[in-house]
């Protein structure tokens, strides 16, 4: 556990170097990970992290504490990372966002409108029987998903972030954050079982 | 509701996002449709093992140049 955000503050403004390393330590590959979502390549992810952490350097002596210091450090991140997105002609339109249309399962998965209980599974999802490959078939699956996506699931589900975090980091509303976290994890848990189908 | 529906509404289930009747029809849903309660686990093994993932990491030359910008910044 980190210490509370006064202390981390006044560790960073009065120069403490050990405090400084436990954040970049603590928070940097969740920073990768969220800026992996708006530039092409990895590294140029790492050059964002690391204009943020010079940028935090910089700026903590006036950061104000009207959020979290996590949220605002995560701020910085995400403007540094669309501006480069931009360059690198790669933007995602989180403010304009239309909610991806359509239903998470397959529709043939239900019973037609004729059937005496329309909109029932034809047939129950088949039991997982999960071996090594497991972790594996999820960290491919989360690396196909939709840009949006991807970010809301692995703020959320791979770091471990709070809703209300993820829609100040991200500046979305919380309906938008869990419809794109709700489509996220269900074509993980799609990919999951095509794949077990697959080899079975 | 039909587990059609049942299935859309998972995370707001989890999130504790929807409004009382319709979190009712969901309990009720669950407790008598063994296909949905297989969703449900699956969906949350999901995410349990999302959280499981290796972290990736900073380079270590990153981390010893960011080290020695703090280290050196100006500060009264
Ligand atoms: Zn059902």
């Amino acid at each position: 556990m980190l210490p509370a955000d006064d202390v981390l503050v006044a560790g960073l403004r009065s120069g403490d170097e050990a405090t400084f390393a436990r954040l970049l330590d603590s928070w940097s590959a969740s920073m990768l990970r969220l800026a992996r979502s708006f530039v092409s390549t990895d590294a140029s992810a790492e050059e964002v992290v690391q204009d943020t952490w010079l940028a935090v350097i910089r700026g903590v002596g006036g950061f104000q504490g009207a959020s979290s210091l996590r949220t605002w450090v995560y701020r910085i991140l995400v403007n540094t990372a669309k501006k480069r997105g931009v360059k690198e002609k790669r933007t995602v339109p989180w403010t304009s966002l239309e909610p991806d249309g359509g239903p998470t399962v397959d529709p043939d998965r239900f019973r037609g409108p004729d059937d005496a209980y329309p909109g029932h599974w034809q047939e129950f999802p088949e039991p997982w029987v999960l071996g090594d490959e497991f972790r594996h078939v999820v960290a491919r699956a989360l690396d196909e998903l939709p840009e949006r996506q991807r970010v809301v699931v692995t703020l959320r589900d791979v770091d471990g972030h709070t809703s209300d975090e993820v829609c100040a980091m991200l500046e979305i509303s919380a309906a938008n954050q869990r419809v794109l976290l709700h489509r996220g994890r269900a074509a993980v848990r799609a990919h999951v079982e095509k794949y077990l189908g697959g080899a079975a | 509701m039909t587990c059609e529906e049942f299935v859309e509404l998972v995370t707001a289930f989890l999130e504790g996002a929807l409004d009382e009747e319709t979190e009712r029809d969901f309990v009720a849903h669950l407790a008598e449709c063994p296909g949905c309660e297989r969703y449900l686990d699956q969906f949350r093994i999901t995410i349990a093992e999302l959280g499981e993932l290796p972290p990736e990491t900073l380079s270590g030359d990153t981390r010893d140049r960011l080290l020695e910008a703090f280290r050196n910044f100006p500060r009264a």
